[in-house]
């Protein structure tokens, strides 16, 4: 790809005049200057600014910045349901990666061993739920959860479940939404790693069924590795994005009519608590100093995972 | 990797010559277990993902009583629609309709925004080489990895500064920043833009900027694709940036104005006692109705855009 990207590189001895070649830049930096520049301000500069308010002291309704040393960052620590959040996060992380990861694979693979009109019915149906986000899912949720009218009530009873309160409760909530998660995840992803496994190269699965593998061999020892890079992509985006989940428990928990009143507790994930520092208790400080750990967490993780796998190496 | 050539849709078999092909396929390298097990995993997931969908457009047909009595998937009648279509139009003096076109007008200023901003950038990236080039690319990176809604909380703060909250600007402008179609310009374009055909535009007098506009950009057309379904829909799906950002309810898109409507109406739970505040009278079909409201024009995007969005369109989107 090298010479590719260079082709301006390359016809650099065709001109010979500063003059021409500041022209040549202008025009890369003409390009590319709009962008930059919205990337200062909607993806670095929040961030940024973010980073000077938790150190700054809100006590008196204003910003007084550098006032509060890293006070926000102990209000964070010591709000008694710090601790709690973390570990519903933790716990969500735990069961919607790995299992999120693992399903999506699986289904990829097993289309993709027979491609055809089916295999691709069965992607697109797949994809649909992907159209559904949000406060919708919460409602659509709501609804399939509920014994007495779902779709899947004898599933539900069948577990022992009769009522909506008996579905939705503190403990079941890390699954819930992991369920809905992939509801509306999976296609996209099913789709990266279909297209993934497609440019495989035909030789290579040849050579191993001539060697006598059979279709679950080759896909798993010769396909999965191959899509290794992808898997990682998806660990890295998934992590950083249930990190910060915020709409389902909010939508959940945001009202005593959708039946569920006590068993989702108003504030379940980090994302929440900072959320309820800053509009429920004016602290802008201690919401900004929550939002940079959860920033540090999502970005620490693809960091490792990066060096670890050297994946992303741009220039190679 | 099957034994035998594809059926060509185009060729006239029998019956019995399909069969055939059939039973090879399902005996061939998976035997008939295996072929069972993938069956059953696909048919399962299948269901999964589809009978959620097709319960929320049948549940605008029925009733509240209706939903309890009859079939989760039984039909209930076109008229009950109507109502609900009725209901929700008439909810808040038709604030619904205002949703929809702010939904729709968020959307598109985003859409184009973003494409004006991220083709040019990213195609200049995979092209030419200048100081600086690395460490866009590297930024690009570091920041398609934060989620937007990593940003929501600090955003606000910003737009804050600005005096830029409660205004459309506070959705609209932030959605100008697409980090992943930069990235994704960037690789389309330096993997599948051959040099010899700019070095000939050059040769012929094209100026970076016609270059762009006259040969890379036409040559795009999956890539245009694929990006305006991922921005439109993550566009129309926004909730945590205007429920954050805008408190006028005049000014909501269909996601935030979805979430007042059940959480201000009895619409999930019409049969239990309300709470006070809650307005009653509204049943399930009216919630479903609103949510397909934010479905249905997804999936019609989707349609449109599939051939670009499934299959092998990511190929190459992410190097291994």
């Amino acid at each position: 790809m090298a010479n590719q990207t260079s082709s301006l590189h390359l016809n650099k001895p065709r001109f010979a005049s500063f003059s021409h070649w500041r022209r040549r830049y202008s025009t890369a930096y003409l390009l590319v200057l709009p962008y930059v520049l919205v990337m200062l301000l909607f993806g670095l500069g929040p961030g940024l600014y973010a980073l000077l308010l938790s150190f700054a002291d809100f006590s008196t309704g204003m910003p007084s910045y550098f006032a509060a040393g890293f006070s926000n960052y102990l209000a964070v620590f010591k709000d008694f349901r710090f601790a709690f959040t973390m570990g519903n996060i933790v716990e969500f992380l735990v069961i919607s990666v790995p299992l999120g990861i693992a399903m999506v694979v699986i289904l990829a693979i097993l289309l993709q061993m027979r491609p055809g009109p089916s295999s691709t019915a069965l992607r697109t149906l797949y994809f649909i739920g992907g159209a559904v986000t949000g406060p919708v899912l919460v409602l659509l949720a709501i609804f399939m959860l509920d014994p007495s009218i779902s779709p899947f009530q004898d599933l539900l009873k069948g577990m022992g479940f009769h009522l909506l309160n008996d579905v939705i409760y503190p403990g079941s909530l890390p699954v819930i939404f992991t369920l809905m998660g992939f509801f509306v995840g999976a296609g996209l992803w099913i789709a990266i790693h279909y297209g993934a496994l497609e440019a495989i190269s035909k030789e290579v699965i040849e050579a191993a069924t001539i060697d006598g593998c059979n279709a679950w061999q080759i896909a798993l020892l010769i396909k999965f590795p191959l899509i290794r890079p992808y898997v990682i992509y998806q660990f890295i985006v998934i992590f950083a994005l249930n990190v910060q989940l915020f709409v389902e428990p909010q939508v959940l928990g945001g009202g005593n009519n959708l039946g569920v009143g006590g068993n989702v507790p108003a504030v379940w994930s980090p994302n929440q608590l900072a959320y309820n520092f800053a509009f429920e208790m004016g602290n802008f400080g201690a919401a900004s100093a929550l939002s940079l750990m959860l920033l540090a967490i999502g970005l620490g993780s693809a960091y490792l995972i990066v060096r670890w796998t050297g994946f992303f190496n741009i220039e190679n | 990797m099957s034994k035998i050539d594809p059926i060509r849709p185009d060729s006239r078999i029998t019956l019995l010559q399909r069969w055939n092909h059939f039973w090879v396929k399902t005996r061939g390298d998976m035997g008939i277990l295996g072929f069972g097990l993938r069956w059953a995993v696909l048919l399962l997931f299948a269901v999964y993902f589809f009978v959620p969908m097709l319960w929320l457009v049948l549940a605008t047909s029925k009733s509240a009583p209706q939903l309890l009595e009859l079939h989760p998937l039984a039909f209930g009648s076109f008229q009950r629609i109507q109502e609900a279509w009725q209901r929700i139009i008439e909810y808040q003096d038709g604030e619904v309709l205002l949703w929809a076109f702010n939904s729709i007008r968020y959307s598109l200023w985003a859409l184009v925004l973003s494409l004006a901003i991220s083709l040019p950038a990213g195609y200049i990236l995979a092209v030419a080489r200048f100081p600086g080039r690395r460490l866009v690319l590297w930024l690009t990176l570091i920041t398609m990895l934060l989620p937007a809604s990593a940003l929501v909380l600090p955003m606000f703060m910003e737009m804050n500064l600005f005096h830029l909250v409660n205004t459309q600007w506070a959705v609209i402008l932030p959605a100008a920043f697409f980090p992943f179609g930069t990235y994704l310009t960037y690789i389309y374009f330096a993997s599948s833009l051959p040099p010899e055909l700019l070095d000939a535009a050059r040769v012929d007098g094209c100026s970076e900027v016609q270059l762009f506009w006259h040969i890379a950009l036409p040559l795009a057309s999956p890539l245009l694709g694929l990006l305006a379904f991922l921005n439109f829909t993550a566009n129309w799906n926004n909730f945590f940036g205007p429920y954050v950002l805008l408190n006028d309810d005049k000014l909501f898109n269909l996601p935030v104005g979805i979430q007042q409507f059940v959480v201000a109406t009895s619409a999930i739970r019409p049969g239990f006692n309300p709470s006070p505040g809650v307005m009653v009278g509204y049943q399930q079909a009216e919630a479903a109705l609103f949510g397909l409201l934010m479905v249905v024009p997804v999936a019609i995007v989707f349609l449109i855009a599939q051939r670009y969005v499934i299959g092998g369109a990511f190929t190459g989107s992410v190097k291994g």
